[in-house]
């Protein structure tokens, strides 16, 4: 049931719109301190080599040249990673340098136009090594390796089966077996990386950063710089977005800030260029698939089989969860008897991979709800009935042991259909007109490391408002008001009362995983809603006394604390804080709530693949429509319909904000968006936005209809699930799928560039 | 140098080679004018020279002595905001934050000279201009809104 409330549910504005609206709000490259000096960064022009020798000598006699760092001034040997398996990144390189931009030294200045100049007085001697750009020749014997340790450049793989597929598909009416790619991509986020880091002689390290998940940064900066934690302190300022790994981890310019810092006794500030931020690591990892599914002809999906090979890049991040994710998501949104998967990560010598929005589980989708299309074109089945009949309900437990509890699959493709026209459209449009349908499913809070746990303080102020300090790092996507909403609600008091902390530090904010995984909302949510409800109890304790009513009888609403029986007398909550606070005795106190949640879930067994990966999940139906000329292959949307099962909406206009920008980030990789690379060294081709094209409003969909299908999760904050990430994945085979009804032609390859379609149609006409 | 911003006369010893973005930003400390891309590809330094919506990025300050520059700073009337940021504060127009400044810039020149736009005019006047969080349906809203909020106040 969905209960009537005051603050969660309504639209109300983002508590630092204003603030943003007006050019107050501090990014990184905002932030300064008195006495700085101005960090560049060296980057490595050859793909592979042994690093024999640099001299620094002439850049360091360059006037205003303060100091220069290289891999030596790091801890020798002390690298960092996400897990014990894969730490083989470092600060800076020390030994070899794996792809054109790998960091091989860093200038401190007294500006950054001397900084600049000095980084072309470095000399470096490298040694070359042969290098690998393709990672199916990267997988082949003999090989060039990049890391010592790995063999055949495997950097991580996952395997996983449940039932047994070849029985599936001997079961099966029709099987079919086929091939998808997908690209490069950037987060492309509008904000550079910067940072202030400033060493002081105390020994902390603290660094300013427009962070995503600061404490990834906090634990990742103590590892490589040998520190214990509690001497670095990281500070987030306000974030020009996020999308995935770009954001999370510590990069090159925040540990050579520190770094410098310490050599020069000042702060030191680096801020990447555009060109930095394209042609350093994190991206989409490419995916090359290989999947077969087989169908009865009664439209039960009876087993689905996966091979994936990712490219890397040079290092490891997150691969073996990169790897992994793709096998944890095959068998939902479906519930399906018989699966497997053999992926594999491979190190190349180009930028690394890591996650992107819909993190590796887009790619897999991209092929398998295109094969989906084709099973069901091919045996005369309507996808949506299909989809339908296969759904996974609430109650399920997935062959993987999710446990499903709210879920409302079947309505988002019901409502999906209704909403599109579908049955009227589909199969009856005009030539070069095309509709498809692509679904997905998402976690609300995945498990990566041992750390879940969210937490939140909620103070009472004696004028009646309350302060809020949340563990959670808005990037833009409004976990601030989210959070501010729930305390709201929970206290009776309109959202101007809560005042919250405007970013992390990791000194004295509750340690919190991040912003990855859809997990704040839930996590941060609950949190929040804990704390509220802990300072709530402590303060209707008090006017329990006070009142002489039974606590249970205590309403909070409108700013007031009074009885049930008698809501006409009662107390107004300033008035009862200062009391509380002033008045009673040797129990006055400052009321202080606190909040801690965690959903329990346990961490996914990653070789048997069981376990429970996330709390919930989210559903989604998409149906797109669009428009193809046929004299220039270009594709116009002419229509976007998603369903979402999102829990409950929370703020409404910041849900849509999400699925819009979910849709349209996923859209540019669809149609065009590609990091692209010289073949012969692997350096990047498009490292700006003149060239790595991005869409612009003139790109999106003539019509856009976003549906919220809240399916009231029994655990979610207020019923609430994961919205934004999820609607990035649907939308990927639902525009392949119109495609194919548009021209007739499957293109299994992404971007679905103008080129590649009026190939495809110039092909059909031949009868090729 | 002179400099007119905001109506705020600013005299500064600056380099001729200076682009207008960093001397808003560096001298002046005018930080709400944002550099992203730095080549006059994104959009997020908009500011307005005369009226006209320019990037800041790709404008040499030395050229602008004489002109009235209008930075996202200059927009409110201490805590009245204009229409423009008003409807993209209510909106959702704004989620990172980052390309904002530059947005509601560029929409201002525009609903200045185009105060009863259509839709697709709107698109097309903000297409300059990226913004990768919300996918352009708020924005598109707010502009909307805002040239209805500065139709009633005119």
């Amino acid at each position: 049931m969905k209960e009537e409330l005051s603050v969660v549910g309504k639209g109300i504005p983002k508590v630092d719109a204003i603030l943003k609206a007006t050019g107050k709000a501090v990014y990184g490259a905002d932030f300064s301190l008195p006495g700085m000096l101005h960090g560049k960064i060296l980057r490595s022009k050859v793909p592979h080599a042994k690093i024999l020798n640099i001299d620094t000598r002439k850049a360091l006699r360059l006037p205003g040249v303060r100091a220069i760092v290289t891999g030596k001034d790091f801890p020798w040997g002390l690298k960092y990673g996400f897990t014990a398996i894969t730490r083989d990144q470092t600060p800076l390189a020390q030994d070899k340098v794996r792809y054109i931009g790998d960091e091989v030294a860093a200038v401190a200045a007294v500006d950054e136009d001397i900084a600049e100049e000095a980084l072309d007085l470095i000399k470096v001697e490298y040694e070359e090594l042969p290098a690998v750009f393709d990672p199916f020749e990267a997988m082949k014997e003999g090989a060039p390796q990049l890391h010592d340790h790995v063999k055949n450049n495997i950097s991580a793989s996952q395997h996983l089966a449940f039932g047994d597929v070849e029985k599936g598909f001997l079961e099966s009416d029709h099987v079919r077996e086929d091939q998808f790619t997908t690209q490069a991509i950037k987060h492309g986020f509008l904000e550079p990386h910067a940072s202030v880091g400033l060493w002081d002689p105390s020994g902390k390290a603290t660094l300013w950063g427009n962070k995503q998940s600061p404490y990834i940064v906090y634990r990742k900066l103590a590892m490589a710089l040998g520190l214990p934690p509690s001497k670095v302190r990281v500070i987030q300022t306000y974030v020009g977005a996020g999308f995935g790994s770009a954001r999370s981890d510590p990069f090159a310019l925040d540990f050579c800030a520190l770094m410098l810092s310490k050599k020069t006794g000042k702060p030191v500030k680096f801020v990447y260029s555009m060109e930095d931020v394209l042609v350093m690591g994190e991206m989409r990892h490419p995916f090359y698939m290989k999947v077969k599914t087989g169908m009865t002809k009664e439209g039960y999906i009876k087993a689905i089989q996966a091979y994936v090979v990712a490219d890397g890049g040079a290092y490891s991040t997150i691969g073996p969860v990169s790897i992994a994710l793709p096998a944890f998501f095959i068998d939902i949104p479906y519930r399906l008897p018989n699966v497997q998967y053999d992926g594999y990560r491979v190190f190349t010598n180009k930028g690394f991979c890591g996650s992107l929005r819909g993190h590796c589980i887009a790619q897999l989708r991209w092929a398998l709800g295109q094969q989906l299309d084709m099973v069901c074109n091919d045996l005369g089945l309507d996808i949506a009935e299909v989809s339908i009949k296969n759904a996974l309900h609430p109650g399920d437990e997935t062959p993987s042991g999710y446990k499903i509890t709210s879920c409302a699959f079947t309505e988002c493709v019901e409502k999906a259909v209704e909403a599109s026209g579908w049955k009227e459209k589909k199969g009856k449009l005009p030539p070069y007109r095309g509709i498809g349908m692509g679904t997905s499913s998402f976690i609300t809070g995945v498990k990566l490391s041992g750390h879940n746990s969210a937490s939140c303080v909620v103070k009472l102020n004696e004028d009646g408002t309350a302060s809020v300090v949340t563990g959670a790092t808005d990037i833009g996507q409004g976990s601030s008001t989210i959070v501010s909403q729930i305390v709201a609600e929970v206290l009776g008091l309109p959202i101007e009362d809560i005042t919250i902390n405007a970013g992390i530090d990791t000194d004295f904010t509750p340690i919190d995983p991040g912003t990855y995984g859809s997990r704040v909302s839930f996590y941060s949510g609950n949190a929040a809603k804990i704390a509220a409800e802990d300072a709530k109890k402590q303060l209707a304790e008090v006017a329990s006394k006070v009142m002489k009513v039974p606590l249970e009888e205590i309403i909070f609403k409108d700013r007031k604390v009074f009885s049930k029986s008698n809501p006409e007398k009662g107390w107004k909550i300033d008035a009862l804080i200062r009391h509380a606070q002033h008045s009673m005795g040797k129990e006055s106190k400052s009321v202080i709530g606190r909040g801690s949640y965690d959903s329990g879930v346990d961490f996914i067994d990653f070789k048997t693949g069981r376990g429970n990966i996330s709390p919930t999940y989210t559903f989604a139906a998409d149906v797109v429509e669009i428009g193809v000329d046929p004299e220039t292959g270009k594709i116009t949307i002419l229509n976007a319909v998603g369903a979402h099962d999102i829990g409950r909406a929370l703020n409404p206009i910041l849900c849509a904000g999400q699925l819009d920008g979910a849709w349209i980030q996923a859209e540019g990789q669809l149609l065009y968006e590609e990091l692209k690379r010289d073949k012969k060294d692997g350096h990047v081709l498009n490292p700006s936005f003149m060239d790595y094209k991005m869409p612009t409003s003139m790109d999106i969909p003539l019509k856009n209809k976003h549906i919220f299908v809240e399916s009231m999760d029994p655990d979610g904050p207020f019923g609430a699930k994961e919205v934004g990430e999820g609607a990035s994945v649907a939308i990927f085979p639902a525009l392949g799928n119109a495609v194919y009804d548009a021209i007739g032609v499957r293109i299994p390859d992404l971007p679905i560039t103008p080129e590649k379609v009026l190939k495809a149609i110039k092909e059909k006409k031949e009868g090729k | 140098m002179r400099f007119n911003v905001n109506g705020v006369i600013y005299e500064e010893e600056i380099d001729h080679r200076r682009t207008l973005l960093e001397v808003l930003r560096e001298n002046l400390g005018l930080l709400g004018t944002h550099k992203g891309c730095d080549e006059g590809q994104c959009g997020a330094c908009t500011v307005l020279i005369d009226g006209k919506a320019v990037n800041s990025c790709l404008v040499l300050a030395a050229s602008v002595q004489s002109k009235k520059i209008t930075t996202i700073e200059g927009l409110a009337q201490g805590e009245k905001l204009h229409p423009v940021q008003e409807a993209f504060v209510e909106t959702g127009a704004i989620q990172c934050g980052f390309c904002s400044p530059g947005m509601i810039m560029i929409a201002k020149a525009f609903l200045d000279g185009h105060p009863n736009p259509t839709e697709e005019e709107a698109k097309r006047a903000i297409s300059g201009n990226l913004c990768r969080c919300t996918g352009y349906f708020q924005i598109v809203d707010a502009v909307m809104k805002a040239a209805e909020k500065m139709r009633k106040e005119a």
